[in-house]
């Protein structure tokens, strides 16, 4: 039978002034009617590009189809005219789009969002799409599907908008969906309703689904098939179940052990060192050369192509080449132990360092010509906390549930209306902003965005400097420099980069920097703010470790709000889950998550998608067996 | 929406009464009513009693801000300031100081000459900014665009007053299409108007297609934009239907704003053109030391001003269906 998609040796190229960016680079595979491939590796892979070259929606004029094609129910699209590919975007292939908040078009109705493109490839009238519409809202589980005909897209929420996004996606039945990381804006009760909503209507309709996600649990749960990127080739394709128990390449064991999880605790989470390389200068041979724990001395120069090792599961590695592997060019350049080391944060005497009882933040509704107080949000409702010595407490829930606001009604980012706040013997509540001055240097934040939180325009010496300043005046000139030079060390920059600017530096290096503002002042408590969300999870690994380490070494103690229970488990010592302004359960992080009392916490921890965790002892690096 | 209106009228009341404060400040600052006296009697000769007949027949022989000699309440109202701004508040001009002409009536038939140039300059020029810069937002990246913004830059590059007399010289003298300058009432007006609509028009282009082309690249590079795409719309579809519904935003700001103003006509193009309008008329009164007409002409800006920042506020509840006023 053909194949819904099958893609043969895509290449699509970007020209840049530094040179040709080769996005994707020879990619070839194929989806059968009905099933699920998932393509996973870390943001600058070139997975979304490969979908917007299958959709024929390639930016142009910079970005081109080099080479390959594409063919849909063996068809060839590449050469087809604008008209026509036009005629098979949203009618035989649809997209939904990562960031559902923005992918809707905020002054159009739904309806009319759905109607034009079921009457634009079906040819009915107004009022049949308008009939279809409102089938497709409700098959998508909307509430009243004829009312959010007349809706804009601002009066709906994440959720509600992906669900729109799905509707109009799947209005013109079409034979391949691709879902570009479909959940990863989302909470996670929602991101599980999602999934299995795409899930449910590929069944109805065995629509064959592409799905790009670097959610490797999600792969798990919902692939049949997973094609793993690395700088615009494909370096393992399995079947899905294979993949997770026999990962072959180093690149794929290597993202698969810096997952956080329970199974890793007191352990070190697999990191790797350096940087996608760019996509105008690859190296010659294997493009993962530089970066493999298993490199060998013709990696660099000799490129490995993908070739089928066992039923179905292809690897491009010369590692499972034994023709490669007795010749002259397999001596190891590097072999890194194959086993996790242990990263143990000791257990200090455990005293409360920070006591937060009955913790409120309302804030003002006004309303009315004199825009009187008509009423409160009650972001935070009266919350107990105790952050011991040390240790690390995580506050966790959905995005609105509070958790924010509580962290900076903690260290007084934000006043609180009510509630007492003791750190170190003092009711932080009752200071003045001068009186809390000493205690800012005790309590610092880190941000999930580093790309927002660091001002553009000043250095990193600028940054970190003018926390010192403020908190710390007294410090001489040079050894306020010392202090910087030592602290960058710390969170592995180095002396260089000072002088540089935000956006000179990677998102890991920049949340780095942030970190090290936060050290700079030697605190006792830090609050992580979402601080490895926004990050890539071979680079969340690496900063991770390095909380831990700093953790370790200084003995912090850590406030981490999050919403990725994976990271909870592998970090905290104790969880407090946050519903509407409220915490609903608290106490030790095993106990909560083998045994929770609370409704809406054992919904919180089904909806997260896991991997089996026998499966573990099975990521080794090859050549350790 | 009627609270919101009715707030947005009472903030306007403390910014009326200060833009007025500050317009009588500055006038006197550089003249007292003496010089003013001096200045509209003819400078030489003039004795002390004429300059206080004036000053008393004009209502100018009271303090500026504060009578030290009246009691309570009086010694703020029994000042020229109080006196003259008053009236205002209900649109009552006055007469000015040195012709004793009736203000109010001045700027009624005054107001025509002015729309009759500002207004085809305002919608010729909408109309074409955003025709173009819709067309080199559509070919964007092309050798079209690139030109086209280079040209939308030399032309914003070079100075109105160049256009004018370049325009006169021109299309006036060497070619004899059109009068100079001058204005006349009725059809025969249309002839006097082209140059100053041309000018008019091509004079704020550049700067116009360059904002506008802007305003449309950034709402093609949105991502409800790509989704457009990806349901199979047309780029035309994805432009007309999907981008310039959005960029209607912020092309709103710009332009509901300038509406009331199309009643206070140009200053410099009247002035060049010999158009008998309200901006010639405020010049001529800035230079006559006529400070009645221009505290009128500054008290009508000032509320036009007003009045055009309402109106793009309720603009955009009619474009964005996010912004609703409690």
């Amino acid at each position: 039978m053909t194949p819904v998609l099958e893609i043969k040796d895509l290449k699509t190229y970007f020209k840049t002034p530094r040179g040709v960016a080769k996005a994707v680079d020879g990619v070839s595979f194929s989806i059968p009617k009905g099933g699920t491939f998932a393509l996973v590796g870390e943001s600058g892979c070139g997975k979304s590009m490969t979908a917007l070259s299958v959709i024929q929606l390639v930016p142009e004029p910079a970005g081109y189809i080099a080479g390959g094609r594409v063919l849909l129910n063996g068809r060839d699209i590449t050469g087809l005219t604008e008209r026509e590919k036009r005629g098979i975007r949203g009618n035989n292939i649809s997209m939904i789009f990562q960031e559902p908040m923005t992918s809707l078009n905020p002054v159009l109705t739904i309806g009319e969002q759905i109607i034009e493109a079921i009457t634009l490839h079906q040819g009915k009238t107004r009022k049949e799409a308008r009939e279809a519409a409102i089938e497709m809202l409700g098959r998508v589980r909307l509430p009243d599907p004829a009312a959010l005909l007349f809706a804009y897209p601002h009066s709906l929420s994440g959720g509600m908008r992906q669900r729109v996004m799905i509707a109009i996606a799947l209005s013109c039945r079409p034979d391949l969906l691709i879902a570009d990381e479909p959940t990863t804006a989302l909470d996670v009760t929602i991101q599980a309703q999602i999934i299995d909503l795409i899930d449910e209507l590929k069944r109805e309709t065995s629509t064959a689904v592409l799905l790009i996600t670097h959610n490797m649990a999600l792969v798990y749960t919902h692939a049949e098939t997973v094609g793993v990127m690395y700088a615009g080739k494909i370096v393992e394709l399995a079947p899905a179940k294979t993949l997770f128990r026999n990962p072959m390449h180093p690149y794929t064991v290597k993202l698969l052990r810096s997952i956080p999880g329970q199974e890793k605790r007191g352990l070190k989470l697999d990191t790797i060192p350096g940087v996608v390389p760019s996509a105008t200068s690859y190296p010659v041979g294997c493009r993962f050369s530089g970066r493999c724990p298993r490199e060998m001395e013709g990696c660099a120069v000799i490129e490995p192509p993908l070739v089928e090792r066992v039923g179905g599961h292809s690897v491009a590695c010369h590692l499972h080449d034994a023709e490669f592997m007795s010749g002259p060019y397999s001596r190891p350049l590097r072999h890194e132990p194959d086993a996790l080391p242990p990263l143990i944060v000791p257990h200090g005497e455990r005293e409360a360092l920070l006591e937060v009882k009955g913790l409120k933040t309302h804030y003002p509704i006004r309303k009315g010509l004199f825009k009187r107080v008509a009423g409160h949000l009650k972001a935070v409702d009266g919350i107990d906390l105790t952050v011991k010595k040390g240790s690390t407490l995580a506050l966790v829930g959905e995005s609105g549930c509070g958790k924010t606001t509580a962290g900076k009604s903690i260290i007084q980012l934000i006043r609180p209306t009510e509630g007492r706040i003791i750190f170190k013997g003092a009711d932080l509540t009752t200071l003045s902003e001068k009186g809390l001055k000493p205690f800012r240097s005790r309590m610092q934040i880190i941000f999930q965005d580093p790309y927002s939180s660091l001002n553009p325009r000043l250095t990193v010496k600028e940054t970190i400097e003018e926390g010192i300043k403020a908190l710390n005046p007294g410090l001489a000139k040079k050894a306020r420099e010392e202090k910087i030079a030592r602290t960058l060390d710390r969170v592995g920059l180095g002396p260089e980069a000072m002088l540089r600017y935000p956006h000179e530096f990677s998102g890991g290096q920049r949340q780095r920097v942030g970190i090290a503002r936060a050290l700079a002042v030697d605190p006792e408590f830090i609050v992580c703010d979402e601080a490895v969300s926004a990050l890539d999870v071979s680079v969340q690994a690496q900063i991770l470790n390095l909380l831990k380490s700093i953790q370790r070494d200084f003995g912090l103690s850590f406030l981490f709000i999050t919403h990725d229970l994976g990271v909870v488990e592998y970090i905290a010592d104790e969880v407090a889950v946050m519903y509407e302004g409220r915490i609903v359960e608290q106490g030790p992080t095993e106990e909560i998550f083998s045994n929770p009392k609370d409704a809406y916490t054992k919904r919180l921890l089904e909806a997260v998608p896991k991997i089996d965790a026998s499966l573990l002892s099975a990521w080794r690096l090859p050549g350790d067996h | 929406m009627l609270t919101y209106i009715i707030r947005r009228i009472l903030y306007a009341i403390p910014i009326v009464i200060g833009v007025n404060l500050l317009t009588a400040v500055l006038f006197f600052y550089v003249n007292t009513p003496d010089d003013m006296a001096r200045k509209i009697l003819g400078e030489k000769n003039v004795t002390a009693t004429q300059v206080e007949n004036w000053k008393r027949d004009h209502g100018y022989n009271l303090p500026v801000f504060f009578n030290g000699a009246e009691e309570g309440a009086a010694k703020i109202s029994e000042t020229i300031f109080f006196r003259k701004s008053l009236p205002l508040l209900w649109l009552d001009f006055g007469r000015s100081d040195r012709n004793n002409i009736d203000i109010g009536g001045e700027i009624k038939t005054r107001m025509f000459p002015s729309l009759a140039i500002s207004l085809p300059i305002f919608t010729c020029a909408l109309v074409l900014d955003l025709f173009l810069a819709m067309m080199l937002a559509y070919y964007r990246g092309t050798y079209l665009d690139i030109w086209g913004v280079v040209l939308a830059v030399v032309l914003m590059s070079v100075s109105t007053l160049f256009y004018i007399i370049g325009g006169q010289y021109l299309l006036g003298k060497v070619l004899k299409l059109f009068p100079i300058s001058g204005f006349d009432t009725g059809i025969d007006s249309i002839k006097f108007l082209v140059l100053p609509v041309v000018i008019g028009v091509l004079s704020s282009l550049g700067v116009g297609v360059r904002f506008y082309r802007t305003v449309f690249l950034e709402e093609i590079n949105r991502d409800y934009v790509r989704t457009a795409r990806a349901k199979g719309l047309g780029e035309g579809a994805v432009l007309f239907k999907h981008a310039l519904k959005n960029a209607m935003i912020p092309i709103l700001t710009n332009v509901v704003v300038s509406i009331p103003f199309l009643f206070y006509g140009s200053l410099i193009m009247e002035r060049f053109f010999a158009i008998p309008g309200l901006g010639s008329f405020t010049i001529d009164a800035i230079q006559a030391q006529d400070f009645a007409i221009v505290r009128s002409m500054v008290y009508l800006g000032s509320i036009l001003y007003i009045i055009g920042l309402i109106l793009t506020d309720i603009s955009y509840t009619l474009v964005d269906p996010r912004v609703r006023f409690e």
